[in-house]
């Protein structure tokens, strides 16, 4: 009975999306608001529905019901707890259910928060969510149902792919897709708008927020993913320029140039239509990723089982919110009123930097991922576009980019001063300039533009610094009054700071191991030993374990440096008889912020193992990064004020100071994004 | 019917969900309008100038800009009037029409009421007379997967495999159990037992020296004796097959049950009446009455009669089984690979008797 239950309260909640697609938006044209009321019931009964359904396909997992075919495929009652809870999403239909749970979560939100929208606006964007969730919905029932049973239930289930079988399945996808559905959101925002044919305060007043809370999520979904790469695949490799993460980067970099939009909307009403069509195109850029891993064009762990009838389903959503997006915008973005104007150096004019930069990156890795893919469509030629491609043209937007990154911050609205922001990093420049100095002194070897790239990354975290140091001016007013300054802050100013730091820190990091990181691979027997870097591992034979639905082959390994005994290090290679399946699980040794890195391949008969053996400077950064800039978006997302960009007067100097107090006017005052 | 009752239930929580607004009076216009925004900013500047993070020329050229704003805001064109109350009433129909009738059309088209819920833990737990076995064998499973090195588990399970038909699986599992357990006579005659099963009735070289092992261990055992007599039968050796026989029933316990089996086996090489599938006993007994020359004749005949059926129908696994291997006893290679190639064709669309098919192409070197 619990799957029939959850089977159909996923075809009740498709009946309701219909209903909350069309009542809202008729009573939003009509002007009737009773009917515009409806989204929000509607909204929250999608929710409750939905959520139903997940509960029930979870119980079913939890039990090992196999007589519903997707557990019988995807799950085994050996499996522990959590990975039968976490084998819901490791298949196709699963992950699926929890696309549109995470849709009906975000639409409950808005229902519930969105007391202080106008009622026009709020109908039209959760009846836009309406359309997105009924066609997602409609996709599950016809092609993907997890809810299809099987008469004569067999005993065991297929267990689940063995890659997946791993903690990370637990974070990572459920984090993508809040990434990836929390754009749905600022997407019917913008449709609404487009709708109406109007945008208004409140209109940028929301959708930031939701802007904020999705790239937080989804930017701690990548580096979770890569991570999970890094530790599980075995060669230690945290981004391989892959079609799959390329999926996941196109909404981030999309993303992050609309929230840096957002911002000039918000504080200026300025750059509304571009705002528009980039919230378009994050969303889009989403529903391609699914697209690019779902419809099984592209072969991968995440592909799961291949069906081309998904494949096209997706494509026609695909192609009607696309298109239809698209040509909405096309239409009606002329009728929308520009907003403020603003001089080519300030901080508007620094965030139209980035956007640029970040929008043509953007468009770089689209080419790169999907150029191969529609070239093997058409003419059947396989071309391979890999790392050297978006190592030339990625590289290069990110440089200049990452330059400019200290300079906005410092700069004021309206009309910038780009000499007195240079003046004040001046510090963070002699900082990082020391950094390369250093940098080319210690290490040998390597690529030569290394120790610069070091340069660009210590500059970018030293021009966060001093975005601080600047704002509580610590380093001029006596340190009571400089931490009451800090107190009274905003948080979202703390949040930029973070946000830029953590992208300083994960350049310094992808910079480090790159460069600097060094590998051995090797065959040991008992009692051999490897050199790496300072670290010496002695191999001390392979012991047998036996897990829930696995068996262990274990590598025993001690790690000393010098003569001292730092450790043991003990990688493995797990066999899943189930599936006749084995994986590499890879023994981490953190020293500092590096790490130790070894996998080992299966015995030899002489009682010898392959070994691979990495060491892998500054590698943590990486993901440490990822962790700032969530932090910063969490710091920023908590800031309730309203924000306005104060501009500066064009013409009245600023009024020679009276020190101490009233303290000076500083054109970098303003309560910031 | 509890199924359906809670269907209902949520089809009219879904209903009432939806229709509720419709059933109220709307309150004025809440919240959110371009006013409230401004008039917030306004404030929020206060708040900055009196904080000191901005000074007074920034937080002048705020207000301003922001005033702009608010007046152009006020500035809203009228909005048309709300429509009439019957479009409300449609609204309602429509969206609870849809409502109970969309979710069950589709949940006749794909849902299973029929179906029970089956979790495993609650099968293993209480087994129903139905499928009981089948629960026992769950359970056995599941701890041999925690623990494959259970040597007792493994002999537990493998004659159980060879009861349910499952041969691979007991060809396993009596491996298995021999490895584990150490060899006896008893653990190599069964494991060789399963091989022939698995090799539909072929006694293979693994069977074989798995039976000469166990004869040799323990020279009564009845089981490798008789399946040595078998080989020697398959390899065309009858009256080394029916000396074996022969021995083992004068050595057999009064009453051992495999003694009429061996009996019929005896019967069926030397021309005794046997009864049981394949040609009729009078047919066998009319064949072992005849001249070699005659008796050979009949044989071809039989087997033209059963080749004629199966061309006639071709769906006959076990006739298919029974063809080729009559050709190859009576030295036919050539028409037994025909054979195995028609069967193929007729059986193209039952990979399971396909694959049955090949293994006895490969256990009688019938390829290529």
């Amino acid at each position: 009975m619990i799957p029939e239950l959850g089977h159909y309260a996923l075809m009740l909640a498709f009946g309701i999306a219909l209903i909350q697609g069309t009542m809202p938006i008729v009573g939003a044209r009509t002007n009737d608001p009773v009917l515009m009321s409806m989204a929000v019931p509607t909204a929250l009964a999608q929710f409750a529905f939905i959520a139903i359904a997940f509960a029930a396909l979870a119980e079913c997992y939890v039990v090992s019901d196999f007589s519903v075919l997707n557990v019988y495929e995807n799950s085994n009652t050996t499996m522990p707890l959590i990975y039968r809870l976490t084998s819901i999403w490791g298949n196709h239909e699963g992950s699926m259910m929890l696309w549109v749970s995470i849709l009906a979560f975000f639409g409950a939100l808005v229902a519930v928060f969105g007391n202080n929208l106008p009622a026009m606006l709020k109908a039209n964007a959760l009846g836009v969510q309406g359309w997105i969730a009924a066609a997602f919905e409609l996709f599950i029932l016809t092609t993907s149902n997890p809810f299809l049973r099987i008469p004569n239930a067999p005993f065991e289930g297929r267990d689940l792919n063995p890659i997946l079988q791993d903690p990370g399945l637990a974070f990572h996808p459920p984090m993508l897709y809040l990434g990836y559905v929390g754009f749905s959101i600022t997407f019917s925002f913008a449709i609404a708008a487009l709708l109406e044919g109007r945008i208004d305060a409140a209109w940028a007043r929301w959708v930031r927020p939701w802007t904020l809370i999705a790239w937080m999520c989804l930017t701690l979904g990548i580096a979770g993913g890569s991570y999970w790469s890094y530790y599980e695949l075995g060669w230690g490799g945290f981004w391989f320029w892959d079609p799959v993460e390329n999926a996941s980067l196109m909404p981030w970099l999309a993303g992050t140039a609309l929230l840096h939009s957002a911002v000039v909307m918000e504080k200026r009403e300025a750059l509304k239509i571009w705002t528009i069509l980039l919230a378009i195109l994050a969303f889009s850029l989403s529903l391609v990723g699914t697209f690019l891993v779902r419809s099984g064009v592209l072969t991968s762990v995440h592909a799961f089982a291949v069906d081309p009838s998904r494949g096209v389903f997706i494509l026609i959503i695909l192609l009607i919110f696309i298109g239809g997006a698209l040509s909405l915008y096309a239409w009606r973005a002329p009728l929308l009123k520009q907003g403020g104007l603003f001089a080519p150096i300030s901080r508007e004019g620094a965030l139209v930097f980035n956007n640029l930069f970040l929008v043509t990156a953007c468009a770089t890795v689209f080419i790169g991922t999907l150029y191969p893919l529609a070239l093997q469509s058409l003419t059947g030629e396989k071309i391979s576009v890999g790392p050297p491609f978006f190592d030339l043209t990625f590289g290069p937007l990110f440089i200049p980019l990452m330059i400019a990154m200290p300079f906005g911050p410092l700069m004021g609205w309206k009309r910038g001063d780009l000499v007195g922001a240079a003046q004040r990093l001046l510090a963070a420049a002699i900082v990082a300039a020391l950094a390369m100095a250093a940098a080319f002194a210690i290490v040998r070897g390597g690529p030569v533009l290394a120790p610069l790239g070091v340069g660009v990354a210590v500059f970018v975290m030293a021009g966060a610094v001093t975005d601080i140091a600047e704002r509580t001016m610590i380093l001029r007013l006596p340190p009571r009054a400089a931490v009451r300054r800090a107190i009274g802050l905003p948080r979202s100013a703390w949040g930029t700071a973070a946000a830029h730091f953590g992208i300083g820190l994960t350049l310094l990091g992808i910079i480090g191991v790159t460069a600097w990181g060094s590998e051995r691979i090797a065959e040991v027997k008992p009692g051999g030993s490897l050199q790496i870097v300072h670290y010496r591992l002695t191999f001390d034979g392979v012991t047998h374990r036996t897990g829930p639905n696995y068996q262990d082959v274990v590598g025993h390994f001690t790690v000393h440096r010098g003569s001292e005994l730092i450790g043991v290090m003990k990688p493995s290679r797990r066999a899943f008889p189930d599936r006749g399946m084995a994986t590499t699980e890879a023994a981490l040794m953190s020293r500092g912020v590096s790490q130790l890195y070894v996998s080992i391949g299966d015995p030899n008969r002489d009682g010898s193992i392959p070994v691979r053996l990495y060491f892998k400077p500054y590698v943590l950064l990486i993901w440490l990064g990822a962790v700032f800039m969530f932090c910063g978006g969490a710091l920023s997302l908590s800031d309730r004020r309203l924000r306005v960009g104060a501009p500066r007067p064009a013409k009245a100097k600023p009024p020679k100071p009276e020190p101490p107090k009233p303290p000076k006017p500083e054109p970098t005052l303003q309560p910031a994004e | 019917m509890l199924l359906w009752i809670i269907f209902a239930v949520m089809t009219a929580a879904a209903a009432l969900a939806v229709v509720w607004p419709l059933a109220h009076k709307p309150r004025a216009a809440a919240g959110g309008s371009d006013l409230v925004v401004y008039q917030d900013q306004l404030e929020e500047i206060e708040r900055d100038r009196n904080a000191g993070l901005i000074g007074e020329p920034e937080a002048q050229a705020a207000r301003v800009e922001v005033s702009r704003r608010l007046l152009a805001a006020a500035d809203v064109h009228a909005l048309p009037p709300p429509p009439p109350l019957w479009h409300r009433r449609v609204a309602a129909l429509v969206a609870v029409g849809v409502l109970c009738s969309l979710p069950i059309v589709l949940y006749a088209v794909l849902g299973s009421p029929g179906i029970p819920d089956q979790p495993a833990y609650a099968r293993l737990a209480l087994p129903s007379d139905h499928d009981s076995i089948a629960a026992l064998v769950g359970q056995v499973e599941q701890r041999l997967a925690q623990n494959p090195n259970d040597g007792a588990g493994w002999q537990v399970i493998a004659p159980v495999y060879m009861r349910m038909g499952r041969i691979d699986d007991a060809v396993a599992a009596f491996r298995k159990s021999l490895a584990l357990n150490g060899e006896t006579a008893t653990r190599d005659s069964d494991l060789g037992e399963a091989l022939v099963a698995a090799a539909n009735g072929v006694v293979t070289v693994e069977a074989k020296k798995l039976f000469e092992r166990a004869a040799a261990l323990e020279s009564n055992n009845a089981k490798a004796r008789y399946f040595l007599g078998l080989a020697d039968e398959q390899d065309g050796n009858r009256e080394a097959a029916v000396a074996k026989w022969r021995a083992l029933l004068q050595s057999a316990p009064a009453n051992a049950p495999w003694a009429e089996f061996v009996r019929q086996s005896l019967a069926r090489v030397d021309g005794q009446p046997v009864t049981g599938p394949g040609p009729s006993a009078q047919d066998v007994a009319a064949a072992a009455n005849m001249p070699e020359a005659q008796r050979a004749q009949m044989i071809r005949a039989m087997v033209a009669k059963l080749s004629d059926q199966l061309h006639a129908n071709g769906a006959n696994v076990d006739g298919w089984l029974r063809l080729v291997r009559a050709y190859v006893v009576l030295g036919d290679e050539d028409k037994a690979k025909a054979a195995a190639g028609e069967a193929k064709r007729a059986l193209a669309e039952r990979p399971d008797d396909l694959k049955r098919i090949d293994d006895l192409v490969r256990t009688l070197g019938l390829q290529g």
